[in-house]
């Protein structure tokens, strides 16, 4: 058995996984990871289950250390600078750390979210089937709570097996897709509108709960209040002040706003990696489009080992091939420090 | 045969929830059809459903598109949730207790002094209600109790408290609520129950479910301290009462 050990780590970084869901009926939201399809892949790197245990890294760096044996951990999700010891590592690929290595993340450029897997997985004890982090109600493992400083994370020692990257699809900045209600009919066509043809941009004090919209306030037909009833993740409800919230995966299970739209599913990681600040806008479709998104979403997730290649066999310059993804993407310093900690509303 | 209710609006929740739709407004009706519909499709075992949350006036049913789409579970939902309710089941029944007024319930004198009276009437008036757990949500274990007395039915306050004490019940708008964790809450507070509805090491983990029956009852505050001790340690301190 080995150990990572936590160095520095900024906030809204936390151990998190596919979730649990299953006990809504009792108030318990599912939370798990933000971006499932980086979850997926990190963890498909390093030979893991796509929804086993990872550390979710918000906008700051954060720097792990491998003690009492090697670590193989592999990254994936928001593009950040990484190296061990000034030797770089390639987000979307797979490295092993040396006894007393430290790897050393820094900034999300672009995105919020990277997922550090490690090969094994983390271990801990579950709840309800998983080991991620709510902080709300006090849940997780080995840490109820987001990570900090001189944390220690037990985990398989390294097997020694080859490095591996993996090639996914280009990020799209296609408009984030939404199916409309359960409520639409608490909103006028004009403000329908309105909400589908603005621009909008995720404030600043989002949050794993939920992402505040910033944009034209949208107005409802007969007030704002609605006797509560159950959310999804992607749900998007307009609360009194008419500036939208989408609900990410630590939302209360029921809410008592109009909800005008539902981010589909395989849109709502999109949504988690849109940065704090830069525009975007939503585009309505069907149920029947969405559930075949879906379906294509879970497919892609399935067939996530065929897209695996030797590290060896890199013969990109990383660095061009990262600065091109995150063109017009960058995020400041200043932007991510205003990130909230999930147990800090 | 009794001829079928009017059939709920079944309003898409995104492309892997659907919220089936009774009423508007809160309505002990709709929320009878709630629960009816709840445990019929626990018992139906249509495939592709992976969870069900009741709420007062909707079912909000989860599923898995790549099982079921929504215009085939449309239709297994809309026959069995237009059934005639079925004759009522015996529901569970909690007697929960509670330490009225003082540092537990810093609403109380209040709530008497807006409606009137005294606390020790707001007590009797509380304790003499007959409950349903309309629905759990928010935060684990949070029981919203139907059937509060209309004469305790008051607006929530205008400045929600950031911090209330786990086990806190309150009344807010013309529900009454048994709230298991520590949190933000708008209700006024009339007093604290050692139960935890919501225990992570207890078997089993909730206590409560949607359809339980509640009666309250007064306990003193030392008996609340003692109490408290032995559910931290994992005792189920609420009575079941078999009817």
């Amino acid at each position: 058995m080995s150990r990572l050990v936590v160095g520095s780590i900024g906030p809204a970084s936390s151990v998190q996984d596919g979730g649990r869901p299953g006990a809504q009926r009792y108030g318990l939201t599912p939370s798990g990871a933000m971006d499932r399809m980086a979850l997926a892949a990190a963890n498909t790197l390093v030979g893991n289950e796509p929804f086993a245990a990872t550390v979710e890294i918000g906008p700051f760096g954060a720097t792990f250390t491998a003690k009492d044996g090697a670590v193989r951990v592999a990254i994936a999700g928001a593009p950040r600078n990484a190296d061990i010891a000034g030797q770089a590592v390639a987000i979307d690929t797979s490295v092993t750390l040396k006894d007393g290595e430290t790897l050393t993340l820094g900034f999300a450029r672009g995105g919020a979210f990277t997922y550090l897997a490690i090969e094994g997985g983390i271990k801990g004890e579950p709840v309800f089937g998983s080991l991620a982090v709510n902080a709300r109600a006090g849940l997780g493992s080995p840490y109820p709570r987001p990570l900090q400083a001189d944390d220690e994370l037990a985990v398989d020692a390294a097997s020694g097996a080859p490095e591996l990257r993996i090639e996914l699809p280009k990020p799209s900045s296609d408009p984030i897709r939404v199916v409309l209600g359960p409520q639409d009919d608490e909103f006028d066509d004009a403000n329908k509108a309105l909400f589908l043809d603005s621009e909008w941009k995720i404030s600043a004090t989002s949050d794993r709960m939920g992402y505040r919209l910033e944009g034209p306030a949208i107005k409802h037909l007969h007030g704002h209040n609605i006797v509560s009833d159950g959310t999804v993740n992607g749900s998007i409800q307009v609360p009194g002040n008419g500036a939208p919230i989408a609900l990410m995966m630590d939302r209360g299970t029921s809410g008592g706003y109009p909800k005008i739209a539902t981010v589909i599913t395989a849109d709502v990681g999109r949504l988690a990696q849109t940065s704090a600040g830069t525009a975007f806008r939503f585009k309505a479709v069907s149920v029947a489009e969405a559930q075949d998104e879906a379906k294509k979403f879970a497919q892609a997730i399935r067939a996530l080992p065929d897209r695996l290649r030797s590290a060896d066999t890199v013969a990109l310059n990383i660095e061009a091939l990262s600065d091109a993804n995150v063109a017009g993407h960058a995020v400041s310093a200043v932007d991510a420090g205003t990130w909230q900690v999930a147990a800090e509303p | 045969m009794a001829a079928t209710l009017p059939p709920p609006r079944l309003l898409p929740s995104g492309d892997s929830a659907v919220t089936v739709e009774f009423s508007r407004t809160i309505d002990d009706a709709a929320n009878q059809r709630v629960l009816a519909l709840d445990k019929a499709l626990a018992a139906s075992a249509i495939d592709g459903i992976t969870e069900t949350v009741p709420t007062y006036r909707s079912l909000l049913v989860h599923y898995d598109p790549g099982k079921i789409g929504f215009d085939a579970l449309s239709e297994k939902l809309l026959p069995i949730a237009s059934q005639p309710l079925p004759p009522t089941a015996k529901a569970r029944r909690w007697r929960i207790p509670v330490a009225y007024g003082g540092e537990h319930g810093i609403d109380i004198e209040d709530v008497a002094k807006a409606l009137k009276t005294t606390p020790d009437d707001i007590v009797a008036r509380h304790t003499a209600g007959d409950y349903c757990i309309a629905m759990i949500g928010f935060t684990p274990g949070w029981s919203y109790l139907s059937g509060l007395d209309e004469s305790l039915q008051m607006s929530r306050r205008q400045n929600p408290r950031l911090l209330t004490p786990a086990g806190t019940i309150a009344i807010g708008g013309i529900q009454t609520g048994i709230q298991c964790l520590a949190g933000p809450s708008g209700w006024h507070l009339l007093g604290r129950t050692p139960v935890r509805t919501y225990q992570l090491h207890r078997n089993p983990t909730f206590l409560t479910e949607p359809g339980d029956r509640v009666t309250f009852f007064a306990i003193d505050h030392k008996t609340f301290e003692e109490q408290d001790r032995a559910a931290e340690a994992g005792e189920i301190i609420a009575e079941q009462v078999v009817t």
